[in-house]
């Protein structure tokens, strides 16, 4: 295989399995002294976010959309401690609250986007800026969103302006696997852990499709690496998986080694096979750059084939045409109102993908993928329900808003947080 | 029998599709009761009635009767529009950008590409063409993106309909005077500087002895040996009689600066592209008519060029006299100008200049003002009805009319929403 990193991998894996075997021989439980277990810590960058004071705030007299498929007309939503603690058409205010009047106004959960490249491609977009793609290899497991999260990128403020509470920085996609994701509050911080939002499960970013074998297929990186086509794509995701499952049986074993009281050596760290090995435990989302609906059709038979979850697939300009399987398989679509044609890809997107997911009873997201989307994501959400409209698919406002919390909120792992 | 059937079908298809597009282009068409808006922005007339026949608008009256013979439109409750234009677009000459095949938009392998006119590249059946218009976007100017140096030649303006697209065929020669352009040539803003200079300097230099020549050479009838100017002279002429515009590509303040000075120098005509920091010398464009087309979202700092890039630029040229037009997100979206322009007012511009800015102002810049723009009698037919305040990105066309051919509301995005709306198990099998 020329999968460079794997390759790498599977020679100390080798290396590892001859020096556990000699171990396991050399001892018998009970004699001797056992080594301290070593236990491999799963969140080495904890967040540092810390919430701002705040007062007791009634917001009074708004059209509400509950961002559950609710609706309240002159409504009032009570914030206290930083948390809604009240909404409904009859809401007082406690002794002392700050009192806004929203009459003739919206009031929504805070918009979250699955699909940023904020702080990882950051303003300006200068060659030194660009901090997304780990290029080289095509599994990259390794590499985290997190450490090239540049707190100061001006995109943040603007995406607050359009009202982006929540977001989801990813690698990009010019690997199978780019890296983690990492999740944060639209906050200001001075290091990237300030930002991440507490107890937000880790994703994984993969992708699907034409980037990874134009990247590796042009030759401009040598003829050794793999991938050039779709089927190269798919044997490496495959790869990556079987050689996940391989170190996961080795942590396993040595954890039963070591209860049965044995002396026994840990693995060898693999930071690549780690980040994997989470998405296999079930701790690791996987969020899934894919566009066409076949090439996410083999993903669903990959995902069972090595019984993960895929959380959503990004993009997903042919959502539409598999609604129904997506639906089947609990994966959401995260994707754009109308972006399409700009490659082979994206070249069936329509309008109405984002409707017409929704009326198949999947999970619909809308995304942005882009510094300057990422500012109107309502008004993408608008489009799309105004032209799922006239396609036929009755959509309220309220179940469309939907799009830009709840079922972003869900596919994160965040949804008992934030989001409605 | 049963090919010798579908053979018959099909010629029967052919032939009326060739009498439908035949008739519906000289077809009479009244457009009536909507609220119309007459000269971009303003000119609002309530109850419009609107005249349409062999292409052309014949009058707009408020309330007006339908002469006989004339199909009507029902614009009842709905608001009529002039078709808009997106004003930098590369319409027609790019189908899939991203490893698709070749991109008649770009020629990276082509130096001094001063004389060649993108018209001969243009695919009338691009689908990005039908989708564009059915979202109300009639016209679009159309230009390379990209060379082997600062030259992207001459760009066209296009009327969106399936026949003869070319609405000005030489609407201006396009030079990219921006930081990617000064990689190319010479690698540096000061290369590239100095060789504009020489060429526009060389160019008014020939045309002077030229003239000079011609002066003294008038007796001896001795013009057998003029030679017939290369295309490049001839497009620099036109530009330095100020018979043609450029279209210079600029951001950064300092670069406008250089271009209001090379306008000066030459007495040419300017309208400036992407435009990021143009706002801040917005009192200098207007007073040096100097026109602006910009992308209304730009508000990040996208590099050094562009530290002042603001979506308050539309509005605070347009509130000094400078007349402004928009740039849409990207060709495949050439029909999301329209938002963008609904930006442009979330952030300050008039409404009415907003408009302006998708009808009149491009028409004037790009040359096409006498025949598109505005719904007034003797203009081509282009006509849109909406559902709604077409600035509002709920709204959509009800109706299109470009040069008074009614285009059905069909494109390939269409057919394929179409297709899939009801998921069967294939539905090619269906047909």
């Amino acid at each position: 295989m020329k999968f460079k990193g794997l390759k790498g991998a599977m020679l100390s894996r080798t290396a590892m399995v001859a020096a556990l075997g000699l171990v396991a021989a050399a001892c018998t439980p009970g004699e001797g002294e056992q080594g301290e277990f070593v236990d491999v810590g799963r969140d080495p960058f904890p967040s540092s976010y810390t919430p701002l004071p705040s007062g007791a705030t009634l917001i009074t007299g708004a059209t509400i959309l509950d961002g559950n498929g609710g609706r309240i007309e002159g409504g009032s939503v009570l914030i206290e401690n930083g948390k809604v603690s009240a909404i409904g058409s009859d809401v007082t205010a406690p002794a002392g609250a700050t009192v806004i009047d929203a009459g003739g106004r919206w009031v929504t959960p805070g918009i979250i986007d699955v699909h940023s490249h904020l702080g990882v491609y950051p303003s300006p977009g200068v060659q030194a800026h660009s901090d997304g793609n780990e290029v080289g290899d095509p599994v990259t497991a390794d590499a985290w969103a997190e450490h090239a999260l540049w707190p100061h990128d001006p995109g943040f403020i603007r995406a607050a302006a359009g009202g982006i509470t929540s977001l989801q920085l990813l690698p990009g996609s010019a690997n199978l696997v780019g890296g983690r994701s990492v999740t944060i509050k639209n906050v200001p911080g001075r290091v990237s852990q300030d930002m991440k939002f507490p107890g937000a499960p880790y994703g994984l970013k993969m992708a699907c499709g034409e980037n990874p074998k134009r990247v590796y297929g042009d030759g401009s990186r040598g003829g050794d690496f793999r991938p050039h086509t779709r089927m190269g794509n798919v044997a490496g995701y495959r790869q990556a998986w079987a050689d996940a499952q391989d170190y996961q049986r080795r942590w396993d074993k040595y954890e039963r080694d070591y209860n049965a009281g044995f002396d026994v050596l840990p693995p060898a760290r693999d930071l690549n096979l780690d980040t994997l090995a989470g998405v296999l435990r079930g701790e690791i989302r996987v969020h899934m750059h894919c566009y066409r609906g076949d090439d996410m059709g083999t993903m669903l038979d990959v995902m069972k084939e090595f019984n993960y979850q895929i959380a959503s697939f990004q993009h997903a300009v042919e959502s539409y045409k598999i609604a129904d399987k997506l639906a089947e398989n609990n994966v959401c679509s995260a994707m754009w109102a109308d972006w399409y044609g700009f490659k082979m890809e994206a070249y069936d997107g329509i309008r109405e993908n984002i409707p017409f997911v929704h009326k198949a009873g999947a999970c619909a997201i809308v995304h942005s993928d882009s510094a300057s989307g990422i500012q109107r994501l309502n008004q993408e959400a608008a489009k799309a329900l105004a032209d799922g409209r006239k396609a036929g698919v009755d959509i309220s406002k309220a179940d469309a808003w939907t799009w830009l919390s709840l079922n972003p909120a869900k596919s994160l792992g965040i949804d008992t947080k934030t989001g409605t | 029998m049963r090919m010798l059937k579908s053979i018959t079908a099909a010629t029967l298809a052919f032939a009326l599709s060739g009498v439908v597009s035949g008739t519906v282009s000289a077809e009479d068409i009244a457009i009536t009761g909507g609220k119309a808006f007459t000269n971009g922005g303003s000119g609002e007339v309530a109850n419009a009635t609107i005249l349409v026949s062999d292409g052309k608008i014949t009058s707009v009256t408020a309330g007006g009767a339908v002469p006989s013979g004339y199909r009507v439109i029902d614009a009842s409750g709905k608001w009529v529009t002039a078709g808009f234009m997106a004003a930098d677009t590369s319409l027609g000459l790019t189908e899939v950008s991203l490893s698709g095949g070749i991109n008649d938009a770009t020629a990276p392998k082509e130096k001094g590409a001063i004389g060649v006119s993108v018209v001969p590249a243009l695919n009338p059946a691009n689908i990005f063409i039908p989708n564009t218009r059915i979202e109300g976007v009639t016209r679009a100017m159309t230009r390379m993106t990209n060379s082997g140096d600062m030259w992207l030649g001459l760009g066209a303006v296009l009327k969106l309909t399936d026949g003869d697209m070319v609405a000005n065929e030489k609407a201006f020669l396009a030079i990219d005077l921006d930081e990617g352009s000064a990689n190319e040539v010479g690698g540096s803003r000061a290369v590239l500087w100095s060789k504009l200079n020489e060429k526009f300097q060389g160019a008014k230099d020939k045309i002077e002895a030229a003239a000079k020549k011609d002066d003294g050479d008038t007796k001896d009838g001795d013009k057998k040996d003029a030679k017939r100017p290369s295309a490049a002279d001839a497009t620099l002429k036109a530009v330095l009689s100020g018979d043609m515009p450029i279209y210079a590509l600029v951001n950064r303040k300092a670069d406008i600066l250089q271009l209001i000075a090379f306008q000066k120098r030459f007495g040419i005509r300017v309208i400036l592209g992407g435009a990021a920091e143009a706002w801040m010398v917005a009192d200098m464009l207007a007073a040096s008519g100097i026109s602006v087309v910009l992308d209304p979202t730009a508000n990040l700092p996208g590099n050094f060029d562009a530290l002042g890039q603001t979506s308050a630029a539309a509005g605070r040229l347009h509130a000094a006299g400078v007349k402004v037009a928009f740039i849409p997100p990207g060709t495949h979206n050439s029909r999301l100008v329209v938002q963008n322009a609904g930006i442009a007012v979330s952030m300050g511009m008039p409404w009415a200049a907003a408009m302006d800015a998708l009808t009149v102002n491009p028409a004037e810049m790009f040359g096409v003002g006498d025949s598109y723009g505005k719904l007034a009698a003797g203009m081509d037919a282009d006509v849109v009805v909406w559902d709604g305040d077409p600035l509002e990105v709920m709204s959509s066309p009800d109706a299109v009319l470009i040069a008074g051919v009614d285009i059905p509301l069909v494109s390939r995005q269409t057919k394929l929403r179409d297709r899939y709306k009801d998921l069967d198990r294939s539905p090619a099998f269906d047909r």
